[in-house]
């Protein structure tokens, strides 16, 4: 009997048909849906970007608004939080817990930093001087620049929020003295997530920022 | 050798093995705790399916009030209002609450059957799909007790319809619980999709490689993805309407810059891709009946397989024939209509390889080839008026009359519902152990195929002299009552078979008087039917090596090369995983935000200032985030079971 139960105690992968694991696979799938909602969300903004380029019989100009040293600043670190997500991987494979949890702790750090960028840039937007772009306006004036805008870039800031609320999970988890290489499956995933995240903003600052000041 | 003496001692011996954080359920779980925390593919495939044939019956009763509204001209069984509201009803519900999940109830139960596996891939992610959509129906139908009632916006959603402004009733909540239903319906197809896609591709039993796939898995595949690659759509579409309807944006409000037209694109890219999720699982279903009761192999399954792979791709390009009179211009109209005639191809491909299948076969008429023989027929009328829509001089003297709800409904109960039907008389013997009574089956069968026809055939001709859809009532002198009343009787019929037919699937767990089915009733071909009936909890007691296509027909009639062969028992038996309460909590947290997201607001009435107030919803987060966090704590959990050497 206690042979038995000692057999069953053993944490064993099932293996599976393809030899991936099935997180991952999962993950995979999970991401090739995320593509469409993005895919979804940036073309709306695509769209509406040249039909409703007036307000109020005035052009509309975002440049007075946006602050593209921030914005470049903010995703140059949040570009910069994959690296050490991808140490963080690569550390949890070797079986280096200390190095894992504090690679884990540079990618929750950067990725808190770009979301305290875009919390100064939404509250800047919505209370610029004379240049107030809400949700339903701009300038006071009806407007779905905005609409696209915050729903686009907040829904990317979601997902960034709830990748770090993740790696705050491991990096408290890394405390309790129960992480081992057993977990590197589950972190590998969350990176998948985490340079996913990264690449959509990598889309989404040209498509909605860089393209306003090229044409 | 202790382990060998432990193996073969004590058939059915339970050894416990609990490392478990929080506690979860065993398998001494009394009657309802049992099926309130069960992650068994087989329990969860049950209950999708017995709340689907409830949805299906309610779902029901909304068309036959339609039907009598329509009885004669100037009738008044339902205000103009009423009337919208019910074919919003019954077209939302019988879209996301019957069809789809009574397609999850067949790949929940019959995939991993199918594929050799012993469950899906993540047991407890498909339990909190299934309650997600348990939360979904009762979202949608709560609405009919608050402000405005149900939705009267059309299963479509058509902007301006949800525009606040426009809304009939002030302070419309119609609409809000319609958007809420479907997000968290659209959340439970993607949960189960992701585990679908996983378990087909990652737990096959060795030597069952994609090509040796039955065509019903193939098919839960292919609408998988689906899912996954359209439902993003709607979901987005949907938050930005619910953005437009709470806080403001111009998304689709034309007097602020909004595009209506943008609606439309959005909702079919989903739309049209989920005709697709719903015809395809019928679709399997049939490509599995007809050659059991034809007892020939299926005609060309590489065929069948790639042109239902083709059909999910090109179903992603063509929307737009859903909306050829909205003034695309004639370059992207010209381009969906030629789409739109290309997929006929795909489709006639599996409709000519099921009649080849047919061709010389030894044809037994037995009830699930009757429904199926009833798809091929049913759909191919579907078909026929689809292709003419497909060109856009036709559709634009179709649009908006009865000839489209008659092509759709012939496509989706003659096809889709028949198919499902089928399904279920062909594999409810391997649920209960039990053969439904034969007769009985027949006369349902009768009975919907003759109400159907004399519903559905009339409408073509009503929608030809002119009878527009989406209207509660018509005036006297243009000829439509003879049709109309012809169409209401036979929608009787078809509900009262309906009905006879869910009285049957239902009573079928409880009648103590059906003969038993034993292992394989029918004599068929795939692998489930190599198991016993009721099928065991743990699926196979070894997991089967397959070396045919048709492995349960080759085990008893093929050569001995093609026979299946058995992976020898572990040393520690079959671990079956603990039932979850996790799921549980996080479907219920689900429930709470979204009904606190749904009475967040109220307007002050000295100022009329909306106020804003979250509470509830974030209570409701915070249950379902402490679920979440309980589940990837609650660790792993199970017992063992040991089963004989000969079981299967």
């Amino acid at each position: 009997m206690s042979e038995a139960s000692a057999h069953a105690l053993e944490h064993h992968e099932p293996l599976t048909s393809t030899g991936i694991h099935n997180k991952k696979v999962l993950m995979w799938a999970f991401l090739g849906s995320d593509c469409m909602f993005f895919g979804t969300l940036i073309s709306t903004h695509l769209i509406y970007r040249k039909i409703s380029a007036t307000v109020g019989g005035n052009f509309l100009d975002i440049r007075d608004i946006f602050d593209i040293e921030l914005t470049s600043f903010s995703t140059f670190i949040l570009l910069a939080s994959s690296l050490f997500m991808a140490l963080a991987v690569s550390a949890i494979h070797k079986g280096n817990l200390n190095s894992t949890r504090w690679m884990l702790f540079g990618t929750i750090i950067f990725g808190a930093i770009f979301l305290a960028c875009q919390v100064y840039e939404f509250t800047h937007f919505v209370h610029a001087p004379g240049n107030e772009l809400t949700l339903s306006s701009y300038r006071g004036e009806p407007h779905v620049f905005g609409s696209t805008f915050y729903v686009l870039t907040g829904t990317h800031g979601t997902h960034v929020a709830i990748g770090v609320f993740w790696l705050i999970g491991w990096f408290v988890y890394s405390f309790t003295g129960k992480m081992s290489t057993a977990d590197a499956m589950d972190i590998e995933c969350c990176g998948l997530y985490w340079h996913f995240v990264d690449i959509v903003w990598i889309l989404i600052f040209p498509v909605v920022y860089l393209m306003e000041y090229a044409f | 050798m202790a382990t060998e003496s432990i193996k073969y001692l004590s058939p059915d011996t339970e050894i416990e093995t609990k490392t478990k954080v929080f506690p979860r359920p065993d398998q001494h779980a009394s009657g309802i705790i049992n099926w309130l925390t069960t992650i068994d593919h087989k329990k969860i495939g049950v209950m999708y399916g017995m709340a689907a044939l409830f949805f299906l019956l309610l779902g029901g009763v909304e068309a036959l009030l339609i039907r009598s509204q329509l009885w004669s001209h100037n009738m008044e069984v339902l205000t103009n209002r009423e009337y919208n509201q019910m074919f919003t009803m019954h077209g939302t519900t019988m879209v996301f609450l019957v069809i789809m999940p009574l397609s999850a109830a067949f790949f929940n139960f019959i995939m991993p059957l199918q594929i050799g596996a012993r469950d899906v891939a993540f047991p407890r992610m498909n339990t909190l799909s299934l309650w997600c959509f348990i939360a979904g129906g009762i979202i949608l139908n709560l609405s009919w007790f608050f402000t405005g009632g149900s939705p009267a916006i059309g299963w479509f959603g058509y902007a301006p319809l949800t525009d606040t402004r426009f809304a009939e009733v002030l302070g419309d909540m119609g609409p809000d619980f319609w958007i809420f239903s479907l997000q968290i319906l659209g959340l439970a197809s993607l949960l189960a999709s992701f585990n679908f896609i996983t378990t087909i591709i990652n737990m096959r039993a060795p030597g069952m490689t994609m090509m040796r796939l039955p065509v019903f898995t193939w098919m839960t595949l292919i609408v998988s993805f689906l899912i996954i690659l359209a439902f993003p759509a709607i979901t987005i579409a949907l938050v930005e309407l619910m953005f437009d309807r709470t806080y403001g944006t111009n998304f689709y409000d034309f007097l602020e810059g909004g595009k209506p037209h943008l609606w439309q694109h959005l909702f079919w890219i989903f739309g049209h891709p989920e005709v697709y999720i719903l015809i395809l699982p019928a679709m399997g279903i049939v490509s599995e009946i007809i050659p059991v009761f034809s007892r020939k192999p299926l005609f060309g399954y590489g065929l069948i397989v790639f042109s239902g792979a083709i059909i999910g791709f090109m179903g992603f390009a063509v929307w737009s024939h859903h909306m050829f009179t909205t003034g695309m211009g004639i370059v992207a109209t010209s381009a969906f209509s030629i789409l739109t005639m290309l997929i006929a191809i795909p489709t006639g491909i599996k409709i000519f390889n099921w009649i080849g299948t047919m061709w010389g076969g030894r044809i037994r008429f037995e009830t699930p080839m009757l429904f199926a023989l009833g798809f091929i027929t049913m759909f191919m009328v579907g078909g026929f008026t689809g292709i003419m829509h497909s060109s856009v001089p036709i559709d634009a003297q179709h649009q908006d009359s009865y000839f489209v709800v008659a092509h759709f409904h012939y496509v989706l109960i003659g096809g889709a519902l028949f198919g499902l039907f089928a399904g279920f008389y062909f594999w409810l013997p391997k649920l209960t152990g039990k053969m439904l009574n034969e007769k009985l089956g027949k006369f349902v069968f009768t009975l919907m195929f003759i109400g159907f026809n004399l519903t559905f055939f009339p409408m073509h001709y009503l929608g030809m002299i002119g009878q527009p859809r989406r209207t509660h009532s018509y005036n006297e002198g243009h000829g439509f009552e003879t049709w109309n009343q012809i169409a209401t009787i036979g929608a009787l019929v078809l509900g009262v078979g309906i009905a006879i037919g869910v009285y049957q699937f239902v009573s079928a767990f409880f009648n103590k008087k059906l003969k038993d089915a034993g292992k394989n009733p029918w004599d068929a071909r795939t692998l489930e039917w190599t198991l016993s009936s009721p099928v065991k909890e743990y699926n196979f007691a070894r997991t089967p090596i397959i070396n045919a296509r048709d492995q349960a027909w080759e085990n008893n009639y093929g050569p001995k090369e093609k026979h299946s062969e058995k992976e020898p028992l572990d040393d520690h038996g079959v671990h079956m995983p603990d039932r979850s309460w996790c799921p549980l909590v996080s479907g219920l947290g689900f429930l709470i935000l979204v009904l606190g997201m749904l009475f967040h607001q109220s307007v002050d009435v000295n100022t009329g200032e909306v106020l804003r107030d979250y509470t509830f919803a974030i209570i409701g987060g915070m249950i379902a985030i402490v679920g979440i966090i309980m589940w990837s704590l609650e660790g792993p959990a199970g017992y063992h079971l040991f089963p004989k050497e000969t079981e299967e």
